[in-house]
């Protein structure tokens, strides 16, 4: 039964990803006062993605055809071995907060290579921003867990948590400050808010989305999803580290459904603040990224100073 | 059979090899055909003898210690030391040696008819016997004729392409730049020599209790300057980024991959093995100059188009991430925390390895590629993946590796290094962990930026379409090139599997060191595979790889062979708004990393350089063409060598008054310093 | 040739004709739930639309703009505009492809992958409109691309395009029957 539930967790990202985008958007449609698509919209495209014909640039080598495959593999081996409901799956040992970040750094990496495969020049501005970005939010992204790891006394994410739980009052300001910092490292990563438009049309200020733009059909579909599931990690290692209250410790029904609803709580949650960030703020001039993707790494270095 | 090549005989045999390397190579240098495989060949057995040697002396219980020959002068001896540090040195640069040799075979093929192959074959000999010599000599006067062979044989290989003013340039930089180093060193071992009446290693350490703190810091920053240069610390690496893309590319990756690992080293043998104890400013001072290193060498690194010059910034990035780990436990040992220390040191010492492995690999690759195209600039590249798949494969195998992902060894070595400096910050004072949030901090940046470096690099070269008629018409190289290549690639992967093993015979090779010496056994390290640092954080590589492995091949399983195959696939032109899509429109390595150097202007000083030709020579309102030139202004010339050399030229000249023409000031001087001779004797 | 002359003869005009005063009628969220059946139907619940703008005067583009704000809001109903022709199930091509847009809608079009449908919004799309005859222009969409569908209006109102919309979403499932 236990290692059935720990198989299912695996695939539970996944499955709940496009979910998660669907809720944002569907919140976003409400604050500019739209009744927008249905929350499981983004099934619905992805499935007629998969059932659509190719067309793929004749300039694009194997890493543009192989690249969604590695980037869908990446997220779900990050998913595989981050604490979602469960404290004691068999995936904890493998929980390194370093590991965790270079195999997403996978990810970012043949994401960059295939937006410049094809030669578009979209595609190549697209993964210079990304690079960009990406490379000047590692800092804060690695604060941000080292903080909670100095808290906990581990690097392991599932220790961290679990030690959190217990001892986290004492330290709630490094560990809020360490919060914000990586919520920016968040929006950064994903492509949100104030640093990107996920629904852009317009090429010229694409980030993420201009990576894609020769992607079609069932790659495309992978791409999409994939970028669903990163969002669902990054939202799950924010929930469940920085606020990780209701996580289950042993395996019972009761404790399994509570972790679920305090989960699904905590996921709400943050959905809407990511929502209520994308109605309430423009997007930033590009050369201003750096300046909250440094505030990001400080307020980390500030959350360290407080614990020693 | 090991204590056989462990020892005096097989060490000879060893030297043979290469001069007999050497001399053939020379006696053959009427025929390119045959000095090439003469050299290459024996310089091949040479690093593989050289290999058996190393592992003789790593499983030796003691360390091998010999005199080989007579010396005529009493203070230098030809005596050598290989214990297990030494012997790690060996076998990486036997290890590098042995496939940049058999890379060498078919590459060096290009040179025929133009540059002779037998001076390059005999200097290519030298100097890795040199560099073996550096590893193993164990008296400060022998270590400097050693270091002194392998810095001229190398300087002579840098400007064996010779026809082009630039590498000359190159080559004169890197000469002296190479000799103000030794100048230093020299300084180092006479002031220890002072102290301690010996040049002896051994009498040295055990002489080092007797050497004043005040000696043993001028030593210290004496040798950091000097072993720095060779290392390729900045502000002391200008000669680096001249001088390797100058040499032939399998020359590079030596010189890139392990010749300036014996910097390294020998701070490794003079700081923990001579000269412990020592304060704490020492560490923390290597650290720091690491963290500038490291995050500085890799934003040099992007504002590169020169795809050797970039790969040549790497090296400085990544000593100062090996130089972070030393430095680490340098700072762990002054705070009386050995197994912290020996954390660090083995970090420093597999990120030695790793990079040695990565970077060389990288280099052949490039030379590869420089080899087909006849440039090396990435902004006429472009698209080679097509045309030289196993190259493309191969380079993209190292930029993962160098970009520290898993599961490639780049990242477990970093790894390594990232958790003695969460250590540091974990388990020191207020003092220090400053320093260790600072370094941590400036790794956390490099490794993002290094990844956005080899994007740029992998991408300008290899993807979208060729960007000139040369690269057009590039092909697979050899048979012996890619013969070179793909071991080091594969070496990359398995060393990163298998890194909890290399880690533990690295903590063993670390803890014979006398400084570790009288501690209980360390907590350190890998049980089943795995690596760990103390109760904080493990990793185990092998379950990161068939983690990757497995969502790898499932994905890709169901992908392509289970769901979804009714869908067609065409192929039709890259779509760009309906634009007429040029080579030229594909985003250049120069406008790809223009945004980070722009973000970082404060510290590269960015130069921009616009030139608008136009059709309408007055009113200038239609432009022809356009250039435009992003470069980083070099800081350190305008402000370290140009000023150093302004002062030296004053000096100079203020001091040639002193040859004024007239005899009796000359007999003046000597008077002087007759009497000032005879009060020193009194 | 004959086949071909009585194909042409056979084929069905493309233009969705409907009754402007019906539709103003109707509700727009009626209108708009039927396309969303139909949708899920044809295109497994996701309509993306590429907008292409082949020569337009801006005319229809404002029209389609409106369709995604909040009182037309199109996407509730599961169409969607997308960014790039390689992401679409729909073109929508407006203007009367002036010379130099042609090769730009050519591409376009080999550039979306199948199924594909294009419709040609307004009169400039379908015959040049006022710029017919001009010599800047090719007159009409269907002189460059195969043109399925035609929505005719100068510009076709958004509640005029959504109607149409469910016209074609209706032919196409019909055709699909058969």
């Amino acid at each position: 039964m236990h290692t059935f539930f720990d198989i299912l967790q695996i695939l539970l990202i996944p499955l709940a990803s496009p979910l998660i985008t669907g809720v944002i958007k569907k919140l976003k449609a409400k604050f500019q006062n739209r009744r927008g698509a249905s929350v499981f919209q983004p099934y619905r495209d992805l499935w007629k993605l998969f059932h659509k014909d190719e067309v793929i640039s004749q300039d694009a080598s194997w890493i543009f055809r192989l690249a969604p495959c590695i980037v869908f593999a990446v997220t779900l081996a990050v998913g595989a071995i981050i604490p979602l409901i469960d404290l004691a799956t068999f995936a904890a040992p493998a929980g390194d907060l370093l590991t965790v970040i270079y195999i997403s750094a996978i990810g970012t990496f043949f994401l960059a290579l295939a937006g410049l495969d094809t030669g578009s020049a979209f595609g190549g501005f697209g993964s210079s921003r990304e690079m960009t970005v990406s490379a000047l939010a590692e800092g804060g992204l690695l604060f941000s867990f080292l903080v909670l790891a100095l808290v906990a006394g581990s690097a392991n994410l599932f220790s961290i948590a679990d030690s959190i739980l217990t001892t986290g009052n004492f330290y709630l300001q490094p560990i809020v400050l360490a919060g914000i910092g990586f919520f920016i490292v968040l929006l950064a990563e994903n492509g949100r808010f104030p640093f990107d438009n996920p629904a852009t049309h317009l090429e010229l200020t694409m980030i993420h989305e201009a990576m894609l733009l020769e992607y079609s059909g069932r790659r495309l579909a992978l791409m999409e999803w994939a970028a669903a599931n990163k969002l669902f990690v990054f939202m799950t290692l924010g929930a469940n580290l920085f606020f990780p209250w209701g996580l289950m410790h042993t395996f019972s029904p009761g404790a399994l459904a509570a972790a679920v609803v305090i989960f699904l709580l905590k996921i709400a949650a943050l959905c809407l603040a990511i929502a209520f960030i994308e109605s309430t703020i423009a997007k930033f001039r590009f050369f201003r990224l750096p300046d909250i993707l440094f505030v990001s790494f400080t307020l980390n270095i500030v959350a360290i100073g407080l614990i020693k | 059979m090991t204590e056989f090549f462990a020892s005096s005989r097989g060490f000879v045999v060893l030297l043979l090899l290469f001069a007999i390397g050497a001399a053939g190579s020379l006696l053959f240098n009427k025929n390119d055909r045959q000095a090439n495989y003469w050299s290459n060949l024996f310089a091949c057995a040479g690093s593989l003898w050289g290999m058996f040697v190393a592992i003789g002396a790593l499983v030796a219980p003691e360390p091998v210690a010999f005199t080989l020959g007579f010396s005529p002068f009493s203070l230098l001896r030809f005596s050598f030391l290989l214990d297990r540090l030494a012997a790690f040195f060996l076998f990486v640069i036997s290890l590098i040696a042995f496939f940049c040799s058999i890379y060498a075979i078919d590459y060096v093929k290009h040179y025929y008819g133009k540059y002779g192959i037998g001076t390059l074959g005999f200097f290519y000999n030298i100097f890795i016997a040199g560099m073996l010599l550096v590893a193993s000599a164990a008296n400060g006067l022998f270590f400097l004729v050693a270091w002194e062979i392998m810095s001229v044989a190398s300087f002579f290989l840098v400007i064996h392409d010779r026809d082009e003013q630039e590498n000359i340039r190159a080559g004169l930089l890197y000469l002296i730049m190479t000799h103000l180093g030794t100048a230093f060193i020299i300084a180092a071992f006479l002031l220890l020599y002072r102290s301690t009446g010996s040049f002896d290693f051994s009498a040295i350490q055990s002489g080092g209790a007797a050497i004043s703190p005040v000696v043993k810091n001028a030593v210290f920053v004496l040798s950091l300057i000097g072993f720095g240069t060779k290392a390729g610390i900045i502000p002391l690496h200008v000669w680096l980024p001249a001088a390797h893309p100058a040499a032939p590319s399998h020359i590079s990756g030596l010189m890139s991959g392990v010749m300036i690992k014996t910097g390294i080293y020998m701070m490794i043998r003079v700081f923990l093995d001579l000269l412990a104890p020592f304060p704490l400013w020492w560490g923390v001072v290597l650290l720091i100059a690491g963290a500038v290193s490291a995050l500085l060498g890799v934003l040099y690194a992007l504002a590169e188009h020169d795809i050797k010059k970039l790969l040549a910034y790497h090296s400085i990035e990544n000593i100062g991430i090996i130089l972070l780990g030393l430095g680490s436990a340098l700072t762990f040992l002054s705070l009386q925390l050995p197994t912290l220390a020996l954390l660090g040191l083995v970090a420093s010492l597999f990120h030695t390895l790793n990079h040695a492995t990565f970077k060389s690999l990288l280099f052949l690759g490039a030379g590869a590629v420089i080899n087909q195209t006849h440039t090396r600039n990435m902004e006429e590249l472009g698209g080679l993946i097509r045309l030289m798949p196993q190259t493309a494969l191969l380079f993209l195998t190292g930029s993962m590796a160098i970009s520290a992902l898993p599961p490639f060894n780049g990242f477990f070595s970093e790894w390594l290094t990232f958790q003695s400096l969460f250590q540091g910050i974990a388990a020191t004072d207020s003092r220090t962990i400053w320093v260790f949030v600072i370094a941590a901090g400036s790794l956390a940046f490099t490794g993002g930026l290094a990844l956005a470096c080899f994007v740029k690099a992998f991408g300008a070269v290899f993807l979208a379409r060729p960007r000139s008629n040369e690269a057009q018409h590039a092909r697979e190289p050899s048979f012996f090139m890619l013969a070179g290549m793909w071991p080091l690639a594969a070496l990359s992967l398995l060393f990163g599997i298998v890194s909890g093993y290399v880690a533990n015979i690295l903590q063993d090779v670390a803890g014979t060191l006398s400084v570790f010496q009288g501690f209980p056994s360390p907590f350190l390290l890998a049980e089943t595979g795995r690596i760990s640092a103390g109760g904080f954080s493990f990793v185990s590589p092998p379950v990161v790889f068939l983690l990757l492995l497995i969502a790898l091949f499932a994905v890709f399983t169901a992908f392509n062979f289970l769901f979804f195959k009714k869908q067609k696939t065409t192929f039709g032109p890259t779509w760009d708004c309906g634009a007429d899509l040029t080579p030229r429109m594909e985003i250049t390595s120069t406008g790809f990393a223009r945004s980070i150097i722009l973000i970082f202007k404060g510290i590269m000083k960015p130069t921009m350089l616009k030139s608008v030709e136009c059709r309408d020579g007055e009113t200038r309102y239609l432009p022809k063409s356009r250039e435009i030139r992003l470069g980083i202004s070099n800081i350190y010339d305008t402000c370290l060598y140009k000023p150093a050399q302004d002062l030296a030229l004053r000096f100079s000249l203020y001091a040639r008054k002193m040859q004024s023409g007239l005899i009796n000031m000359y007999i003046l001087y000597i008077l002087a310093a007759l009497l000032g001779a005879l009060y020193f004797s009194l | 040739m004959i086949r071909l002359l009585r194909k042409t003869v056979a084929t069905p005009s493309p233009l969705i004709s409907i009754d402007p005063s019906a539709c103003e009628r109707v509700d727009i969220s009626v209108v708009g739930r039927e396309i969303e059946d139909h949708v899920k139907r044809l295109f497994r619940g996701s309509l993306a639309i590429r907008q292409v703008d082949a020569g337009s005067d801006n005319a229809a583009e404002q029209e389609l703009v409106a369709l995604s704000n909040p009182f037309y809001d199109v996407e509730r109903f599961g169409v969607h505009f997308v960014a790039s022709p390689r992401h679409a199930d729909m073109l929508m091509a407006t203007g009367p492809v002036a010379r130099n847009m042609a090769e730009a809608l050519r591409r376009t079009y080999a550039a979306t992958p199948d199924p594909k449908f294009v419709v040609a919004l307004g009169d400039d799309a379908i015959d040049g409109g006022i710029f017919r005859g001009s010599y800047a222009v090719y007159d009409a969409v269907k002189n460059v691309i195969p043109v399925d569908y035609e929505i005719a209006g100068d510009p076709p109102s958004p509640r005029a395009i959504l109607c149409a919309l469910l016209k074609i979403l209706e032919t196409i499932g019909a055709n699909s029957l058969n």
